[in-house]
């Protein structure tokens, strides 16, 4: 509400009796649904507690990043080493929680690519239509026909490994599913009369893109992003497990995993516990987005 | 009502090129408008009726070039629209607006009022901010709205409420002109009445100039003063309201009034031919007379030739080969 609260005073001075008046947009009512919904009300909780522990990661961890316990290695969980440690004595709590960073910033920033370039073929190929949809539908195409996986491979093998290849390949990768939804959803709205009314008072297409299309598709990017981050967890940590995403000494959960193979019987807890993380972060993130899909899906409310 | 003319229109036409599944042979259209011809006397209410599908609408929005028409010519207060460069007619739709038939497709459910309302203060690069939120104020009062739910999103009003907030949009740019595209089909009849006075008391305050676009007979007749009777994409009977029903020429006009329901209970009502059959697909319109498939009046010629728009008595067109030159024919 605090939000409102400047923009509100504007029109309390220049309308008399405006000050009591309730109104409620698409997204308070929406949110309204989702605070109902008890288990997207849980992830969202291990959502923000994941990003909260990333953010905050060296004053939550015991120790540091690398720091090797020497001589204690490959020990099991202990009140010393919460979860254990790994063939360095580094401890793996530590490890995973930096790990964190890695997987979360993959979802946040390859995303934020995927969503860019799904956005703008999408927008672009619905709104001109014909031949323009024709070619990018296309290229749409070929790209989605590529296996996810080996494309990235393709592309990590290319730029080489480090995160911010690891970024770019994952999003690239993942772009088709949105521009699709983009797509058949801009051509749906771009009949509608108040594009038309934009139009007969001079609105021009971009504007009328800008203003009224993106907006009307919003919560339809957010529910994709939303249900793509976990696969956009699992293809770094894929990468990640095949050597080609984020390079020791740095912490990721796929390369932990990788890692702790070797080590399943000295220490079974190495390799579960980074795929535990893994585990619970997807779950969260996909239950979420379901949740937002139920509590945006504008067939669920008439409007 | 004057008899300046604002604007007229000559052999305007829209085709729709229509997707045919073979790749040879000839292109297919809809006509939804073919070729017509009429002008539009300035502070006056032209109302458009005819069947559904008979290209009412499109009529409408090809007049103020929302849909770009295939040929003809728009002239509007001397100035040809479709040589107007797309930079041009940006301008120009200042003074040409639309509302629509849909209370809830028309207005953008992320959107607050007053956004709506002045959306076109944007596009038109017009006054300050706070002075938009004034403007939008004022538009709400005259458009019977109460300003304080300006913050309000579409959802939250009557179906009634946001034909208001339509018309308020379209008043927002001070329009001449003004196409209502069935303002009223859509609502209650106890609201419909609300909008037909609210939209003739703006036309005496602002003078504005309608196009009224309805099928609803009983509502044009309360509302217009000339009425354009459409059929397959041609202008089929144009005259004054009093006149139209008085003295109606065409077969199909006459078929029209009859359709009315009423409580008249007389023999002679009884009789009332309805129309017989279906509206000929738009694509293969029948040749000559579009309406000869359909008319009881049908002779040889109506087949081949086609009836051109003719004046048959001051003031009342109509495209009919029964009106041939020599005066009225006896009525069927």
């Amino acid at each position: 509400m605090r939000f409102f609260k400047r923009k509100s005073d504007v029109f309390n001075s220049l309308i008399e009796g405006a000050e009591g008046v309730t109104y409620t947009s698409f997204y308070h009512d929406a949110f309204k649904r989702l605070r109902r919904d008890k288990v997207a009300m849980v992830c969202l909780a291990v959502v923000i507690l994941i990003v909260v522990a990333a953010i905050f990661a060296p004053l939550i961890t015991p120790y540091e990043e690398d720091y090797m316990d020497i001589g204690n290695e490959l020990s099991g969980p202990s009140a010393e080493h919460w979860l254990g440690t790994d063939e360095f004595g580094r401890d793996v709590f530590t490890r995973i929680i930096y790990g964190s960073r890695v997987s979360l910033m993959v979802g946040l920033v390859a995303e934020s690519i995927a969503v860019a370039i799904g956005l703008i073929v999408g927008a672009v190929a619905g709104f001109y239509g014909g031949k323009v949809d024709a070619v990018l539908s296309r290229i749409i195409e070929i790209f989605a026909s590529f296996p996810h996986i080996l494309f990235a491979i393709v592309v990590m093998f290319v730029l080489g490994t480090g995160i911010i290849n690891v970024f770019i390949a994952v999003g690239v990768v993942g772009w088709t599913g949105l521009a699709r939804v983009i797509r058949s959803q801009i051509m749906q709205l771009k009949q509608k009369e108040y594009v038309e009314a934009a139009r007969a008072s001079g609105g021009r297409n971009m504007q009328i893109i800008f203003r009224h299309l993106i907006p009307n598709c919003l919560s339809t990017i957010i529910v994709v992003a939303t249900m793509n981050i976990p696969s956009d967890i699992m293809y770094e940590a894929s990468l990640s497990f095949l050597g080609l995403g984020v390079q020791p000494p740095q912490a990721s959960w796929g390369s932990m995993i990788s890692e702790a193979r070797k080590f399943m019987r000295q220490n079974p807890g190495y390799s579960v516990f980074p795929g535990v993380a893994l585990i619970i972060t997807v779950l969260a993130f996909n239950l979420l987005g379901d949740a937002l899909r139920d509590a945006l899906d504008p067939r669920l409310k008439n409007l | 009502m004057t008899n300046e003319i604002i604007l007229s229109v000559s052999k305007l036409r829209k085709w729709f090129p229509v997707k045919s599944s073979k790749v040879f042979g000839e292109k297919q259209y809809v006509k939804a408008v073919n070729d017509i011809t009429f002008d539009i006397h300035k502070g006056e209410t032209l109302g458009v009726v005819g069947e559904s599908g008979c290209g009412k609408t499109t009529l409408g929005r090809t007049m103020i070039r929302l849909i770009e028409p295939t040929s003809g010519k728009i002239v509007f207060e001397g100035k040809d629209l479709t040589a107007f460069s797309e930079k041009e007619m940006r301008l120009a739709r200042k003074d040409l607006q639309i509302m629509f038939q849909d209370p809830y497709g028309s207005l953008n459910p992320r959107m607050t009022v007053g956004d709506i309302i002045t959306e076109p203060y944007v596009f038109q690069k017009m006054y300050t901010k706070k002075e938009r939120i004034e403007k939008a104020v004022e538009l709400m009062k005259i458009c019977g709205l109460d300003p304080v739910y300006i913050r309000r999103y579409p959802h939250e009003f009557s179906g009634g409420q946001r034909q208001r907030i339509g018309i308020a949009r379209a008043l927002a740019l001070r329009p001449k002109f003004l196409v209502c595209d069935e303002p009223v089909s859509a609502l209650d009849v106890s609201i419909q009445s609300q909008i037909i006075n609210l939209l003739m008391d703006l036309q005496q305050e602002f003078g504005l100039t309608y196009l009224f676009i309805s099928h609803n007979l009983s509502v044009v007749y309360h509302m217009v003063d000339r009425i354009a009777v459409m059929y397959l994409g041609n202008l089929v009977e144009l005259a004054d309201k009093e006149d139209l029903y008085q003295n109606t020429a065409h077969p199909y006009t006459r078929a029209l009034l009859k359709s009315i329901p009423s409580l008249d209970f007389s023999e002679e009502h009884k009789l009332r031919a309805a129309l017989k059959g279906d509206i000929p697909s738009p694509i293969n319109p029948p040749s000559g007379c579009v309406f000869h498939t359909r008319c009881e009046n049908c002779t040889e010629r109506c087949r081949q030739e086609v009836p051109p728009l003719r004046e048959i008595a001051p003031r009342h067109f109509t495209a009919c080969h029964l009106y041939d030159g020599q005066g009225k024919i006896v009525d069927a």
